[in-house]
């Protein structure tokens, strides 16, 4: 911390007080909008409310802290303290995956659902032990800088950043159907168009300016999203169990969910094969899959290149350290809890809805359902009486909710948990404001990631050195505004759900990035032959092994000995290849998510979210047997390599700003 | 030797979900399986780094490598 004016130390000393002002704010905006909906403000008008004013927050603070300088705009000047960084990197990472898929995962498999949850805590100990800080020690702007200068010039640039954007290009498309979904549902738009209204709010936060904007909203919006998510839990626990410690109590909420699952299979409200228990292990995921996708969330989360960026923008090496523990903090405290949310929304869904009489069914469902996202006895649950018609046309239907009966789409179950519990509208109100502040805190980090690699490595590194910083701006801004609409486009199709998405971009980054990272700061004879080829054959095989199964998946069996995956309990495959391959769209290309096929081939019976398991130990061994085969890098490369290891000292390249 | 805790939190213990689901955590009710997956690993992820940043630093304070502060 040598560089800074008065005012900018000034600013930082200010800080616990100015984000202690936001958090009071925060809290007495939500007891107002409780006491308007006591005195009888429509529910509508309360949604309205939540999520326009909480947009305005994170536009003023966007506004307030935007920047044309470069280093402030690429890496926030470098003085962004552990904590506070922390808390930023904190919300970047939890994504709409993390506040509305997760919990809803885990409610549908339970046990196995928390492979998310230990993979995408466990990878921050590999950041902190093998990457974050040497990659601060060495001073670049983006990832591809890093790559660039390791691996002698612009090819190995142009590769590390066709990875990023491929990666940050499909975690941001589950951003935008995230927001799309929120918005459709709170403020009662088509999904459509909703998506790209969703788009509009990210723009406004990330196009405002740079990495030291986008750490200040992040840090408001870490606020707003663990408030709404740890209160609707909080308070259905201390209803139930008198304690305010949700995950304390949900062990006593899962051995009633097991006592409830007998019940339901001994009054014939549900069949074994349709209830699945909550804590047995492997039904959904076999072992293979279900520490597959430990293991590549966790090294996805290593080599993903909107993170790793957060870490340059600490003071010193230390700070980066100590950084990574404190954003797994922040994690945590919402990880812990997402188990807990399952367990009640699950608990409650077995003893309201399940066993109910259709035509006592609450209205909340119907708002839903007519979405797409709840089917009752196998039709979208639009109204009382097309439920009553759907469950009559089944024969022998007892007239009540079975578990067989009931559909719901893993991305609600969060959203409707405080209308499924009969909490106050105020609570679901909070809760969407707190799932926009998620999708859109990682949405910034992701465009602005992009962004950066577009006009810091392609258009100044790469095509004209020359350039001016404002038109080096003007051209990232432009980039990300054409790079948005582009995923606002695909997310309006529903290539899938947001934690498969989300899966997906883990995968691609840890085979595209991870080995030449490692090998990069760890392994001074890496060449930059090997790096390259490397980095090409892992990325290569994930991306290919990912786009066949999921939108090639006829050619992938008739060419490339794919067959069906397995059910992890029976061992049987999940479809019938020769019935589906003699199916007249058996060769579809890019079909929806219907197709018989799609996601449901592959090599080993391995589910496409872990093709990074089958890109990255190839990418170590190319770099390996490609470097050994070249002659040894320069001395000088090999003293660099030295020198990011040690923490003191300047850092090893340096920009002019 | 952090490596070693993260790879048995992370994957090892989890291999044993079957036999450590039989016992049952006195008062709170979790089976132990269970809770290593939804929390005990993760609050050892927590305890880790921190405890990673505060020796990495001092070792290279004593090797002359830190920083100034």
């Amino acid at each position: 911390m040598t560089t800074q004016t008065d005012t900018s130390s000034d600013f930082i000393k200010n800080l616990g007080k100015m984000y202690g002002t936001y958090t009071g704010g925060f809290i007495a905006f939500i007891i107002l909008l409780a006491i308007l909906e006591q005195v009888g403000v429509p529910n509508k008008i309360l949604g309205y409310l939540f999520v326009f004013f909480t947009l305005a927050v994170y536009a003023v603070i966007g506004v307030m802290t935007r920047t044309a300088q470069v280093s402030e705009y690429y890496v926030a000047g470098r003085r962004v303290p552990a904590f506070y960084n922390g808390m930023a990197t904190g919300a970047d990472w939890m994504s709409a995956a993390s506040f509305v898929g997760m919990a809803g995962t885990l409610f549908l498999l339970g046990y196995d659902g928390l492979a998310w949850v230990l993979g995408w805590t466990g990878g921050f100990v590999l950041v902190s032990i093998l990457i974050g800080p040497y990659l601060r020690k060495f001073g670049a702007y983006t990832v591809p800088d890093f790559m660039a200068f390791r691996f002698g010039g612009n090819f190995a640039r142009g590769i590390a950043v066709v990875v990023l954007v491929c990666c940050s290009f499909t975690y941001v498309t589950a951003q935008i159907y995230g927001t799309g979904l929120i918005a459709s549902r709170f403020l009662g738009m088509q999904f459509e168009i909703a998506v790209f209204a969703g788009l509009v709010g990210i723009l406004l936060c990330a196009m405002l300016g740079g990495m030291r904007a986008v750490t200040w909203t992040q840090i408001a919006q870490y606020v707003v999203l663990i408030i709404a998510y740890l209160t609707p839990i909080v308070i259905l626990s201390t209803k139930k169990y008198g304690i305010p410690i949700p995950e304390l109590t949900y062990g006593t909420a899962i051995a009633e969910i097991t006592a409830r699952e007998g019940q339901m299979l001994a009054t014939g409200l549900a069949t074994a094969a349709s209830l699945k228990p909550h804590i047995a292990p492997f039904i959904n995921y076999s072992p293979l899959n279900f520490f597959g996708i430990i293991f590549c969330m966790m090294v996805g989360t290593a080599s993903l290149p909107h993170i790793l960026m957060r870490y340059f923008t600490t003071p010193s090496v230390r700070e980066a350290r100590q950084s990574v523990a404190w954003s797994l903090l922040f994690i945590f405290l919402l990880y812990f809890s997402a188990p807990a949310y399952a367990a009640f929304s699950k608990l409650e869904v077995y003893t309201n809805i399940i066993g109910a009489n259709v035509t006592s069914l609450k209205p909340w469902l119907f708002t839903w359902g007519e979405l797409g996202l709840i089917q009752i006895c196998g039709k979208n649950a639009g109204s009382i009486d097309a439920i009553v018609a759907a469950c009559k046309a089944i024969a022998g239907h007892p007239g009540v909710v079975r578990l067989q009966d009931f559909v719901i789409n893993t991305d609600v179950i969060v959203l409707s948990t405080p209308e499924i519990a009969g909490l106050p509208y105020v609570i679901s109100g909070l809760v969407a404001a707190g799932g926009l502040a998620a999708a859109l805190s990682t949405a910034d980090g992701l465009l602005l990631a992009i962004a950066n690699a577009l006009s810091h490595d392609v258009y100044y590194k790469m095509l004209d050195p020359n350039a001016p910083t404002i038109r080096r701006l003007t051209v990232a801004r432009v980039l990300l505004f054409f790079v948005a609409v582009a995923s606002a486009a695909l997310a309006a199709t529903k290539p899938g759900d947001i934690l498969a998405m989300v899966g997906w971009a883990f995968s691609l980054a840890m085979a595209g990035n991870f080995p030449a990272l490692i090998m990069g700061v760890w392994w001074k004879r890496t060449t930059a032959a090997g790096a390259i080829a490397g980095m090409l054959a892992g990325f290569g095989l994930c991306l290919f092994y990912l786009v066949c199964s999921r939108y090639f998946p006829g050619y992938g069996v008739k060419y490339f000995f794919m067959t069906s995956l397995t059910n992890p309990l029976t061992g049987a495959p999940i479809v019938d290849i020769a019935k589906a391959m003699a199916l007249p769209n058996a060769m579809e290309t890019w079909p929806t998510l219907a197709h018989p096929m799609a996601n449901k081939v592959g090599w080993f019976g391995l589910n496409n979210i872990n093709c990074g398991l089958l890109g990255m130990p190839l990418g170590f061994l190319v770099i390996y047997v490609v470097s050994l085969m070249g002659k040894e890098p320069s001395k000088e490369m090999q003293a660099y390599v030295d020198e990011i290891r040690k923490p003191r000292g300047r850092t090893v390249i340096e920009e002019k700003t | 030797m952090h490596l070693g805790v993260w790879f048995f939190f992370g994957f090892i213990i989890h291999f044993f979900v079957v036999p450590l689901n039989t016992i049952t955590i006195p008062i709170l009710g979790f089976p132990l399986g269970f809770y290593m997956a939804a929390q005990g690993s993760l609050i050892v992820f927590v305890v880790m780094l921190f405890m990673f940043a505060k020796q990495q630093d001092k070792i290279d304070r004593e090797f002359g490598m830190a920083e100034d502060d």
